[in-house]
């Protein structure tokens, strides 16, 4: 058992099925993690914002 | 009234025209809300779905939205990926459709389950060998994503924009778009393809089962591809769409006859596919399933014409228009190719629900009628009252269409 399955098994399908979702989930919340940090760090002026036109 | 929200130099309807225009969509709205409702408080006995049409409308719908809604990844993927950069001038409106599209699914699939306050049973109780689940990962996981690349959109808005922080995510968000169209594009491949491949399984069932490689089934490959061939032309009938209705000019030629072109190609290469698919099938699955070719075509409404419309008609027509530079640079032309590529992948969807379910698969079966209920369509119309909704506010208050201003400068 894992936080997001109740069946886990430690099989090459579970490892697979699961590892590509957490993949996909795991470049998202990253790339929202980044770009919120990004964004905070800008706003409190600890890095230059980049100007687009 | 609302003129301090609407983009910067585009001109727009007043707001009592807008409301007038959104009334028959919110009365869709309202009847896919009644029908709803009364699926959720008396449960499924209010749609003619049975043990035997487990799938039904709703999946159609489905189906046809979730392909035609893969505009939103391909164009993503052929600008960000690829660096197709005349495609910006229509990504944006790629994505609100894609989003429109799945959310639209998601939503249905909430009453479809029946009791979606157990739809999180399906992450929890995973059944990794089932396609479906599959499906339920990248559809919810590609949902997120187009939520993440329809934010950035919405932070547009000239009253939003002048908030710094906002503005901020919104340029932040822009700066990695490829990381997110590039997942979207994974998680779309994966579930396209699984949809198909759920009916290619299907080994009780003739009609749809099909040989392949490895454990995909060639309707895996053929529902990717099919997808990826319909959605531009999606994309492009939505452009043209509110082109006509606000009479101006949103995105420029070059942009659409690119997507055209891609979309020629693929379908083409779709068309020789599913022949080949077709044939393979007539000699191959039938024969070694005991039975014969007409076997399939015999009872109730569902005859040959179901492969000429699909092949020749919705298929090999809109290629051959699409193909040819001269006639897909003139509009009509192309708006037609583009209405018979989409009808064509609806109707693909359809045939491999409905009329999989309906032909007998036992001798002592006996064909089977499905015709759905008010309350089905209104839940699934209840999504094009959604659809036409959404779009219309994005494109009332979102710089939907970057070179709009640029297009209609001499006009306005």
């Amino acid at each position: 058992m894992t936080p997001f399955s109740f069946e886990w098994l430690w099989n090459t399908e579970y490892t697979i099925f699961f590892g590509l979702l957490y993949v996909a989930l795991g470049i998202i919340g990253c790339g929202m993690t980044f770009v919120i940090i990004k964004t905070a760090l800008q706003v409190f002026g600890f890095m230059r914002e980049r100007h687009f036109h | 009234m609302d003129s301090p929200l609407l983009p910067e130099g585009a001109k727009r309807c007043s707001p009592t025209v807008f409301f007038f225009w959104t009334l028959p969509w919110l009365a869709l709205l309202a009847w896919g809300g009644l029908s709803a409702f009364l699926c959720l408080y008396k449960a499924l006995n209010q749609t003619n779905m049975s043990n035997v049409f487990a799938f039904a409308l709703w999946i159609v719908f489905d189906l046809g939205v979730i392909a035609l809604g893969a505009g939103a990844f391909f164009t993503g993927f052929l600008t960000y990926i690829i660096g197709r950069k005349e495609l910006k001038d229509i990504i944006n409106a790629a994505v609100i459709i894609g989003f429109i599209c799945y959310t639209g699914a998601l939503a249905m699939l909430g009453i479809d389950i029946g009791q979606p306050l157990r739809g999180w049973f399906i992450f929890w109780h995973a059944n990794i060998h089932s396609m479906l689940v599959e499906v339920s990962f990248c559809i919810t996981c590609y949902a997120m994503v187009l939520a993440i690349e329809f934010l950035p959109i919405i932070l547009e808005n000239r009253e939003l924009d002048k908030i710094k922080e906002l503005r901020l995510l919104g340029h932040n968000m822009h700066e990695i778009m490829a990381v997110f169209a590039a997942t979207g594009t994974f998680l779309s491949f994966f579930h396209q393809g699984s949809l198909g491949g759920m009916f290619g399984v299907m080994y009780g069932r003739p009609f749809a089962a099909r040989g392949g490689f490895y454990i995909w089934p060639w309707t895996f490959f053929l529902f990717i591809l099919s997808a990826i061939a319909a959605g531009p032309c999606f994309t492009i009938l939505c452009t043209k769409l509110t082109e006509f209705i606000s009479r101006k000019k949103l995105v420029p030629e070059q942009a659409i006859q690119s997507l055209a072109k891609i979309a020629a190609w693929l379908l083409s290469l779709y068309m020789i596919l599913k022949i080949a698919d077709t044939l393979g099938w007539l000699y191959g699955v039938v024969p070694d399933a005991g039975q014969k070719f007409m076997d399939f075509y015999r009872e109730g409404p569902y005859g040959v014409w179901l492969l000429v419309v699909e092949i020749i008609i919705c298929g090999i027509i809109p290629a051959i228009i699409l193909m040819i530079p001269k006639v897909r640079q003139q509009q009509g032309w192309l708006i037609f190719a583009c209405l018979l590529n989409c009808t064509g992948i609806i109707f693909n969807r359809f045939v491999f629900i409905i009329v999989t379910l309906a032909i007998p698969v036992m001798p002592f079966d006996r064909f089977w009628g499905y015709l759905p209920t008010w309350q089905e369509w209104g839940v699934a119309l209840a999504v094009i009252g959604y659809g036409v909704l959404l779009f219309s506010a994005a494109y009332r208050y979102l710089p939907v269409f970057p070179k709009e201003r640029e297009l209609n400068a001499v006009a306005e």
